[in-house]
């Protein structure tokens, strides 16, 4: 029994070997990709418009709304990013409907490549929009004392990033696996169903997560009060 | 007991003790968070989607206890390092 998709490799060439979290996010990738370009190829204002181009405006301004209610005006400057952390961590989770598909996500890799585009992108969103001694200051406010918090408490929601999210998928491929040696059909449908809905909720706590984090980097001192 | 069987007794026992004592917490926690947001959604039904929202989020980060725990649980049994060193131990000799 695996723990993850990183077990499985597919080719080997020398050190650099390709497993199946890696194939299966190239998939994804190029899903993704492929298919936006494809929608929005022809975009148009009318009466009524093509379903695809109706789907992918309800998801964006569903996102841009999010965005816009954590607190992060305007929404447009971070749509990209955390847009595509939603939609990535969404349809990687969704697709565990396929038979014989395992979500990248449920490897400890991929969460915490994630994980570190969030860490990263805090202190860069905050500098730019605030300056580098604006975002520095607001490390020793309210006093010197909570310096040392404030940096163990970055690394620690990093890390709480990467491991709810593996834990979360990691542990409903493992119980799916486990239930179909035991029970017959319909019991691991109802687990699997209850899996989807998990992945679901588990993409948007992240980009909201990211989205909160961002803000408390952005806004400034005065807005708090 | 030699050391191969006290580690494999460890750590059956402790990954049951970890899922076991650390699923408690959370599930308390979940438990009163769920109350509190029906108890505001019934004087405030108007502010329901930010109530489930927040409630949502709150649940998340509550969960994420019970998954580190099961996550240790899982090392326990499946990837435990001590296991595979005194294994290759037993091997090599």
């Amino acid at each position: 029994m695996h723990l993850s998709p990183d077990e499985r490799i597919l080719w080997q060439y020398g050190p650099l070997k390709l497993n199946v979290t890696i194939v299966t996010t190239w998939v994804l990738m190029a899903l993704l990709s492929v298919g936006s370009h494809r929608v929005t190829r022809r975009l148009i204002i009318a009466e009524r418009i093509p379903r695809w181009q109706c789907f992918v405006e309800i998801l964006v301004a569903g996102i841009r709304n999010a965005i816009a209610s954590v607190g992060l005006e305007p929404p447009d400057r971070h749509l990209p990013f955390l847009g595509t952390l939603f939609v990535f961590i969404a349809s990687a989770n969704l697709l565990t409907v396929l038979p014989g598909y395992e979500p990248p996500t449920a490897s400890l890799s991929t969460t915490a490549a994630l994980a570190v585009c969030v860490f990263v992108s805090v202190p860069l969103f905050g500098i730019t929009e605030r300056g580098l001694l604006a975002y520095l200051k607001s490390y020793v406010k309210p006093t010197v004392i909570m310096l040392p918090f404030h940096i163990i408490s970055e690394f620690s929601r990093t890390l709480a990033l990467a491991v709810r999210l593996f834990g979360n998928m990691m542990s409903g491929s493992m119980l799916l696996a486990i239930l179909l040696s035991i029970t017959p059909f319909i019991f691991p449908i109802f687990m699997t169903v209850l899996g989807l809905l998990t992945g679901m909720v588990q993409a948007y706590i992240f980009s909201i997560l990211a989205a909160v984090f961002i803000a408390a980097a952005t806004r400034t001192h005065e807005e708090w009060d | 007991m030699d050391s191969l069987t006290w580690i494999a007794a460890t750590s059956i026992v402790t990954a049951g003790l970890t899922t076991g004592i650390g699923c408690l917490g959370p599930a308390l926690g979940e438990g009163r968070a769920v109350a509190s947001a029906l108890s505001s959604l019934a004087q405030q039904p108007d502010a329901a989607p930010t109530i489930t929202r927040t409630l949502f989020v709150g649940l998340a980060m509550i969960e994420s206890i019970a998954i580190y725990c099961f996550v240790v649980s899982m090392i326990l049994i499946f990837a435990n390092p001590f296991w595979s060193h005194v294994l290759t131990q037993t091997a090599g000799k």
